[in-house]
């Protein structure tokens, strides 16, 4: 299958980017990527500089690949990272245009990709349970019924790709944020914590440049393991827990 | 080379808590003055940074990843091991340790896994407290399920996700410690050389992916968990960036590099629909309980697989091995699969695949129960394919998926560089010739949450030989060899991609040196690595510059190491004249086919000393002694 390609092209984070055309002969038993790699490989074979772009696993789980697709963060199957996206989803002729995240947190670094470092500092301010390595009690002497332990995997399952942020016309992180803080204050083990994490968490998400939240809900239709709007209504609930028992 | 493994005196069961209270202990007030440097950010690394630096040691991390939690532990399915007996099913420290080392066909050190199934259960807890969401009954309390090579159930799993969730674990523990200033983590840094001074590894040389800028790093000791080797074969189940520059630099340096031809295929992987492929995915081995595998019995048979009748397919591991039937090991499966497709039965449009059938499956339990055993799998695998399972038989072939191999280490994690340690897939102690299912997840938390937390403070307390600053001479030469090798790769302007070797690469080594090997390939692929390596050297196009993000020139590097590394491979599959777990020498088996190995000549670690870069590696021998698992042959008839 005939593919013309409109790619996002950007020396690096202070340069003028431009729109650029490519033609790339696919199959559509190709991978989305893999089809990036055919065309790098021609392009580097013609003596251009080929594109570049964020990829390690390939299996949807590392969370690295991010393209955004005709407009779609990792394009148009839903609950698919742009690595498990194969070419049968285009249709011979087809033009796709490809852009890196934008967003003001999210500042490209060449090409399509771009830094995601401000996802890592909103982790660091509490995204954990202090805890130090150790012998802490037996597993077993923390009962947790399934349902929850079912609902806080639901939240842990966040791949960090940033989707969410790309699709939200305001580049908010509200999703991202409440995937962690959610996951951790509906178990026992979160909950000590559970007032100063929301805390400092929204304070860095505040800090590094992203957007607020106006529940347009476009992140939980972008987001690849299918979070759902339920976590920042849990989120906005523990903020305001937090707020209203100050110490 | 000196190959102490220094395993404490005393019975099995003694050893660890023996040589924890032998070791000696650095004041606590004197742990903020030692700084160590861990390089990678998997559940090897990053549990270990974060746990050295809540004892209060100073710690840098680096990792290529842009995020330590894209680390390549992140994509682990299935579950990780532990002795808990929670299910009361008769599973005990003794029999995790037991089943290990005769799973890993009698080619591990006794020693360290008896240690390793000891702390296997605090890994449970450590990780429950940090609020990993591991599977639950409705009662509350932890489940498990049980995997190839065991017969309890002692995994704990998260959905098949469970590599996902114990990695945030430790990416959370890591992240506290970089909060509380104890760490300072260097993503986009790839490490390109250690350096020794006095003989002791003391630094690391690094390229800032971003920026290009070479940089150099003092420390006081040197932590190595930078995983597996798998991508020497081009396609391997890896995640792309996974490479083995670190270890082989260390190499290079004087480390030993332990039985690097022990590499486990794991027998369901979708297969390769063409060449422009550039990885593999993992189908769970759990689709052997209700899936059997076929081919057809005429290599000619074009047609479609429902319009062949039973009476004309070969449901050939049913066939060979009427007892264990579709459920024989990994490495039996996978080589089963291969000879079906060399003698030309295989299906699908390259050949190199067979059939893995539901039908008889769904006719028997319905569809609606085998969606919920394998709903999720069965949708990856149309994702990836566009076929559906419940419709049409899967197809499968085996895929490279992880690396026994690793440098050598002592009981310590020590390799024979004092002060360089070594940890996770990166080191080669625990998984002897073929590592059970659920087992990599536990070795890689036990040696950074458990045992060098210990052991490092050891080498500190009696090894140290005082501050070094990155004004040493030694720094000077290392830096300047890593620049000029990056001159060099920029500066050669040939015309083909750097992938197009990496394929070739792969291909001479699964051709000669994967499922199957023998004296004649082995032979010819020492002929085809160095032809391939100059070819490389003289045309690879490496684009772009070196003082800015440039993927290529980082993909060239890594390839440039794996022309090497895969000779090592061959060197080391030649020199074992047995078939042991992964490794399956042609020439030594049994008249059924079956693997024969050599315990009297080979019971061995083959530890490889560099000897300079046209030389052959040098072979050591750590001989292993197995004083409590009785040496048996494995038979799956």
């Amino acid at each position: 299958m005939k593919i013309k390609l409109t790619v996002w092209r950007q020396r690096n984070r202070n340069a003028q980017g431009a729109f650029k055309d490519y033609e790339v002969e696919a199959s559509p038993d190709m991978s989305f990527l893999e089809m990036f790699d055919v065309l790098n490989e021609s392009l580097i074979s013609k003596g251009e500089e080929p594109v570049a772009f964020d990829h390690d696993c390939r299996e949807g789980i590392c969370g690295a690949c991010s393209m955004v697709i005709n407009g779609s963060p990792h394009g148009p199957r839903q609950g698919t990272t742009t690595c498990q996206l194969h070419m049968r989803s285009f249709q011979d002729g087809d033009h796709i245009v490809v852009e890196p995240w934008r967003a003001r947190a999210f500042p490209i670094i060449k090409d399509l990709v771009v830094d995601r470092s401000s996802f890592d500092r909103i982790q660091q301010a509490g995204g954990y349970i202090t805890v130090n390595t150790g012998a802490p009690q037996d597993a077993n002497a923390i009962p947790i019924g399934k349902a929850e332990a079912d609902e806080a995997f639901d939240y842990a399952a966040c791949i960090g790709c940033g989707a969410c942020v790309a699709a939200c016309p305001n580049a908010s992180a509200m999703l991202f944020t409440a995937s962690k803080v959610a996951h951790l204050s509906l178990l026992p083990q979160g909950a000590p914590e559970r007032r100063d994490r929301v805390r400092r968490m929204v304070t860095a998400m505040d800090g590094e440049g992203f957007g607020g939240c106006t529940n347009h809900g476009e992140c939980s239709a972008a987001c690849p393991k299918e979070i759902g709007q339920d976590a920042i209504t849990l989120l906005n609930r523990e903020f305001m827990r937090a707020g209203v028992s100050a110490k | 080379m000196e190959l102490d493994a220094k395993i404490p005196s005393g019975p099995i069961e003694k050893k660890w808590d023996k040589h924890r209270f032998e070791m000696k202990l650095v004041n606590p007030a004197n742990k903020r003055k030692f700084r160590i440097l861990v390089v990678g950010s998997g559940l090897a690394g990053a549990s270990a940074a974060a746990t050295l630096a809540e004892l209060g040691y100073e710690v840098d991390c680096f990792c290529f990843q842009d995020s330590p939690r894209r680390a390549h532990s992140i994509a682990a399915q299935g579950g990780i091991n532990a002795a808990k007996n929670y299910q009361n099913d008769g599973d005990s420290v003794y029999r995790l340790f037991y089943d290990t080392v005769k799973g890993g066909d009698y080619r591990a050190r006794e020693a360290n896994v008896y240690r390793l199934s000891q702390v296997s259960v605090d890994i449970i807890d450590q990780c429950v407290a940090q609020g990993v969401p591991f599977a639950r009954e409705y009662g509350g309390m932890l489940t498990n399920r049980s995997f190839g090579g065991a017969q309890v159930s002692r995994t704990f799993y998260a959905r098949g996700q469970t590599g996902q969730q114990l990695l945030l674990g430790a990416y959370s523990a890591l992240n506290r410690m970089i909060d509380a200033g104890k760490v300072t983590m260097h993503p986009r840094t790839e490490m390109l050389d250690v350096v020794l001074v006095d003989g002791h590894a003391r630094g690391l040389i690094t390229r800032n992916l971003i920026t290009g800028e070479i940089s150099r790093w003092a420390g006081d000791a040197v932590i190595l968990a930078t995983g597996g080797y798998g991508n020497v074969f081009y396609l391997s189940t890896n995640a792309k960036g996974s490479n083995v520059t670190s270890a082989f630099r260390a190499y290079k340096k004087g480390a030993g590099f332990a039985n690097p031809c022990f590499t486990q295929i794991h027998p369901t992987c979708i297969p390769v629909s063409g060449d422009y492929q550039s990885k593999l995915t993992l189908m769970s081995e759990s689709l052997r309980n209700d899936g059997r595998v076929w081919v057809p019995s005429n290599p000619e048979d074009a047609r479609a697989p429902n319009e062949i009748p039973e009476s004309e397919r070969d449901y050939y591991l049913e066939r060979r091995y009427p007892s264990f039937g579709n459920l024989v090991p990994r490495d039996v499966a996978a080589r089963a699969a291969k000879k079906e497709c060399d003698e030309g039965r295989g299906v699908g449009s390259t050949g190199l695949s067979v059939y893995l059938d539901f039908a008889a499956a769904i006719e028997r339990d319905g569809r609606d129960q085998i969606e919920d055993r394998y709903g999720n799998l069965f949708e990856m695998y149309e994702r990836i394919t566009g076929e559906s399972p419940y419709r049409q038989p899967m197809r499968i072939y085996p895929a490279v998926h992880y690396t026994m191999g690793g440098l050598w280490v002592d009981y310590n994690l020590m390799s024979n560089i004092p002060g360089l340690h070594v940890l996770g897939e990166a080191n080669f102690s625990d998984h002897g010739a073929n590592r059970l299912g659920a087992s990599a997840l536990m070795q890689g938390l036990a040696d950074g949450y458990f045992v060098i937390p210990y052991t490092l403070g050891h080498y500190l307390a009696t090894g140290w030989q005082g501050k070094v600053a990155t004004d040493h001479p030694e720094f000077d030469k290392a830096e300047e060899e890593v620049k000029a090798k990056v001159e060099k790769l920029m500066g050669i302007g040939g015309r083909t991609p750097v992938d197009v070797f990496h394929r070739e690469l792969g291909q001479i080594m699964w051709d000669h040196c994967g499922m199957a090997r023998n004296r004649e390939g082995l032979q010819k692929a020492l002929q085809l690595i160095p032809e391939l390596r100059e070819r490389f050297w003289n045309d690879v196009a490496v684009p772009g510059d070196s003082m800015e993000l440039n993927p290529w020139l980082e993909k060239a590097g890594r390839v440039a190491d794996f022309l090497e590394f895969g000779e090592i491979m061959c060197h080391d599959a030649l020199d074992r004249e047995e078939s042991c777990g992964g490794h399956f020498r042609e020439e030594y088996q049994t008249d059924e086919g079956e693997a024969l190995r050599d315990d009297e000549n080979y019971a061995y670690g083959a530890v490889w000393e560099y000897q300079g870069p046209d030389a052959a590696p040098k072979l050591n021998k750590e001989e292993l002694s197995f004083e409590y698992v009785k040496l048996t042959t494995r038979s799956y008839k």
